[in-house]
């Protein structure tokens, strides 16, 4: 169970291994990794800044990730978010749920993915040469949220 | 109390956070609002169209009918887009 809002990059590879390793009750670990796109619309964009809630931002994630723990039989579970400036292909999220069976898995990550993009305090500057645009949530991502309410 | 703005709420208000006493009789967010959007044309602004401004009091989410307190932190900020 972890919970990390950081400035700096993140190694996918070394992160994933640090979970299941001596962990050999571990049979499934399933995990997303959200990054930036270069396309907005019909816009190339230059640059997205990460803006949060420094002091609630770890909280509402771990209450989403105690959620998940509620509804599934996890093993381990670990959502690193960035904050900052970062460019087009730059990693912004992992999110990982590692279980006995891959079926917990597959749902807890996504059920995850799905809260943090309606209920972690983010919010998303999208660059481009046109100028700056915040980012509004899509109505997509309220109804994939709303399927696990 | 303390009140935080975040992204294009802070833009309009023009600031980060601030620290303000309203009168007695602002009881609820709602009120809140009011009093707020009634100080300038930036925080009438930034409330001009409430669906799409969130609440958090003390870090957690709220609605407009949420009481508040004098030593609340309260936060004002448009839908969240984290993931």
């Amino acid at each position: 169970m972890a919970v990390r809002i950081q400035l700096e990059n993140f190694q996918i590879g070394a992160e994933l291994n640090a979970i299941t390793n001596g962990r050999h009750n571990i049979g499934g670990l399933c995990s997303f990794v959200g990054l930036v796109r270069e396309m907005a619309g019909n816009e190339n964009i230059t640059s997205m800044t990460l803006e949060h809630y420094p002091s609630m931002t770890e909280k509402a994630i771990m209450e989403i990730e105690a959620e998940a723990q509620n509804r599934w039989p996890l093993e381990a579970t670990l959502i690193i978010h960035r904050y900052g400036k970062l460019k087009p292909g730059d990693q912004i999220v992992l999110v990982a749920a590692a279980s006995s069976h891959r079926e917990a898995a597959f749902k807890a990550c996504n059920f995850l993915i799905d809260w943090l993009k309606t209920k972690a305090p983010f919010w998303k500057l999208e660059e481009s040469f046109k100028g700056s645009r915040w980012v509004n949530p899509r109505g997509t991502d309220d109804e994939a949220a709303a399927r696990w309410d | 109390m303390k009140l935080v703005y975040f992204s294009w709420v802070r833009e309009k208000i023009g600031t980060t956070d601030e620290e303000l006493n309203p009168p007695n009789h602002i009881n609820t967010v709602s009120d809140l609002i009011n009093w707020l959007a009634s100080r300038g044309d930036g925080y009438a602004s930034a409330f001009a169209d409430l669906s799409s401004i969130r609440i958090a009091i003390n870090q957690k989410y709220v609605k407009e009918d949420a009481t508040i307190r004098a030593d609340d932190e309260i936060a004002f900020f448009p839908p969240v887009t984290g993931g």
